[in-house]
């Protein structure tokens, strides 16, 4: 009898999460506003394909990296509030420039990015600081600014979730990312 | 009444968790703190004459407008010893027993198809006399907007100044998804939370919605096209346009009082930069001139100002400078990073994130006096927006490490939480008075 009731309990669960599922979402409903509506329906800007994913993402350096490797680093820290270059982003910068150097087809974005303490503003700034801080130091070893784009996404784009200093210290970062 | 065995309460509760599926999407708003003694006031259920009922209980809106304003204290209608429905129904002395200042009675008639009439009388009870009392004739989907607009009339009569419930807010939410990834949504809703609809989504980040002055267009920075882009949409038929996408960062816009032009935060000449735009023409006028970073401005109230946070002193600090360019004068100097200040509506105060050593929070800045008072004590507050009518700021907060919005009285008196289901809520903007009917 009680395994009965257990069934019967998760038909009867799984069936009202069905249900959940099928309740209608009100898209595209017009909201009445001094005579006018919210065009948010089907020729919304909701509705066209927007995220054009315009982000890069890395693909794999040929051959080289082994760990400890600066080339192998694909990411430099940083300090808060600050796009100052540390030395350990100096050293992993150096490798990289040097690879750009040696590998003329070759170019980089360096995506700028700020833990989420302060303004989202600021830390767009702030993001972008901290990427061309890596692009100056590229391009005083020599790096054509050309094969250099630089790009923030301040707090946007986070890579740890957390809301400590350890979550914040990912956070605070330039990603090296080879494109072409 | 047979007792329900346990498995049937869990279905009950399954059940009843998915009828308010729908609301998902919507924000719920609870005082989590009110002012000591709130004016006492009673709504009475509004007279109903027609065959189905009206989509909407006017009063009931109009109550918890005034509720939540966190001003009132509504007389429980369990005590109520009548139900006037206008001021010929009404035994003053009834009212008085109870404490109640002040009486608001009402009708709504059906007069069509889907047409209402609604009618109502804001009385004081000591006196005995009339305050307000209007009239109006609207369609069923505009019965909620009746009713915001009949809690401002109350609440300008009795507090003394403009309310601001028949307003809207927008904000972003953030969705991850294991599969997709994060998606973004552009979302406005009335005031009260109710009603909220995404106007832009996107796979990538959307940051910064600043209304134009008239209610009508929303300016936003979206990174749909690889990096940040300053758009402007138009709430009403969806239609956008792309404004700024210049070399480097487009970011923070803010619309001048006239809504004919954006203050931005450009890159283009090398670094973060302020700048004006033309919204008619797209021509460029550099506001600043400094190596470091110069962004987040916003308009004084007469057009004639800017603030904008510069870290040119070493921290993050706020400075003014004229719209039409000069030297900055540098306003905050307590506090280790105040950020992203904007001008009351009235223009005597700056709302802005502080940190005065223990995290970020929402203060108010007076310019008379360069007195910064804190308001909030979360330690990752952000985005401050002010009301309309300046009596309440709308900022962004985090509870248990997720994006929620709160909102704050300038005096601090007043706390209210927003609740959002699912999702991470941020960057709340408060519409303007929104047009008469």
């Amino acid at each position: 009898m009680r395994k009965f009731n257990i069934i019967i309990i998760l038909l009867a669960a799984s069936l009202a999460l069905a249900a959940c599922k099928r309740t209608p979402v009100q898209d595209g409903v017009a909201v009445d506003d001094a005579g006018t509506s919210i065009g948010a329906g089907a020729d919304g800007a909701n509705a066209s394909g927007l995220g054009a994913d315009g982000s890069t993402t890395g693909s794999g350096l040929g051959g080289s990296g082994f760990d400890g490797d600066p080339l192998s680093k694909r990411v430099v820290y940083f300090e808060f509030d600050s796009s100052l270059m540390t030395p350990e982003a100096q050293v992993i910068a150096e490798a990289h420039a040097n690879y750009l150097l040696s590998n003329p087809g070759v170019s980089l974005v360096l995506e700028g990015h700020a833990d989420e303490r302060g303004t989202r503003e600021y830390n767009l700034a702030l993001g972008e600081d901290r990427a061309k801080a890596v692009a100056q130091f590229m391009q005083a070893m020599g790096v054509q600014t050309s094969r250099l784009r630089t790009v923030s996404y301040g707090e946007e784009r986070p890579v740890a979730l957390g809301h400590d200093e350890s979550a914040w210290g990912l956070n605070r970062r330039v990603e090296i990312l080879y494109g072409n | 009444m047979t007792r329900l065995r346990p498995f049937q309460i869990f279905i009950l509760v399954l059940l009843l968790a998915c009828s308010a599926r729908p609301a998902l999407a919507q924000l719920t708003i609870e005082i989590t703190k009110g002012v000591d003694a709130g004016l006492p006031i009673a709504i009475v259920p509004f007279e109903w004459t027609g065959t189905t009922p009206p989509p909407q209980n006017v009063a009931e809106v109009i109550e918890a407008d005034l509720v939540r304003s966190g001003r009132f204290d509504a007389t429980s209608h369990d005590d109520f010893l009548e139900a006037p429905h206008d001021n010929t129904e009404i035994g003053y002395k009834n009212w008085r027993l109870l404490k109640t200042e002040a009486l608001v009675v009402g009708k709504v008639r059906s007069v069509a198809p889907d047409r209402y009439e609604v009618r109502f009388q804001l009385m004081d009870v000591y006196k005995e006399n009339q305050l307000a009392g209007y009239q109006f004739v609207v369609d069923g989907a505009k019965l909620r907007k009746v009713a915001h607009q009949i809690s401002d009339i109350i609440y300008e009569k009795l507090i003394g100044k403009p309310g601001a419930f028949d307003t809207r807010i927008a904000y972003v939410t953030v969705q991850h998804e294991a599969s997709s990834g994060a998606q973004y949504f552009l979302m406005v809703a009335d005031s009260d939370g109710y009603g909220a609809r995404e106007i832009l989504t996107s796979k990538d980040p959307i940051m910064s919605p600043a209304w134009s002055p008239n209610g009508v267009r929303l300016a936003y920075v979206s990174f749909e096209g690889g990096r940040s882009m300053v758009y402007v949409q138009d709430v009403v038929s969806g239609k956008r346009q792309l404004l700024a996408k210049f070399q480097g960062l487009n970011s923070a816009p803010a619309w001048s009082p006239d809504g004919k032009r954006l203050a931005m935060t450009l890159s283009r000449d090398g670094n973060p930069e302020v700048y004006i735009m033309q919204v008619a023409d797209g021509s460029l006028k550099r506001i600043t001139n400094h190596l470091a970073i110069d962004t987040e401005p916003a308009f004084s109230p007469d057009g004639r100002d800017l603030v904008f946070t510069s870290d040119r002193s070493g921290k993050p600090q706020i400075y003014k400078v004229s719209a039409s360019g000069g030297t900055p004068q540098r306003l905050t100097f307590e506090g280790k990073y105040n950020a992203r200040a904007s001008f009351s509506p009235s223009g005597d105060r700056l709302v802005l994130v502080t940190n005065q050593g223990s995290g970020y929070q929402i203060g108010v800045f007076y310019l008379a006096n360069k007195a910064l008072q804190v308001l909030t004590d979360s330690n990752l507050d952000e985005s401050p927006t002010f009301a309309p009518n300046g009596e309440m700021i709308l900022y962004a907060s985090q509870i248990g490490g997720r994006g929620v919005l709160a909102a704050v009285s300038s005096d601090g008196r007043v706390k209210q939480r927003l609740r959002f289901l699912n999702g991470a809520v941020r960057e709340p903007a408060w519409s303007p008075s929104n047009q008469k009917l």
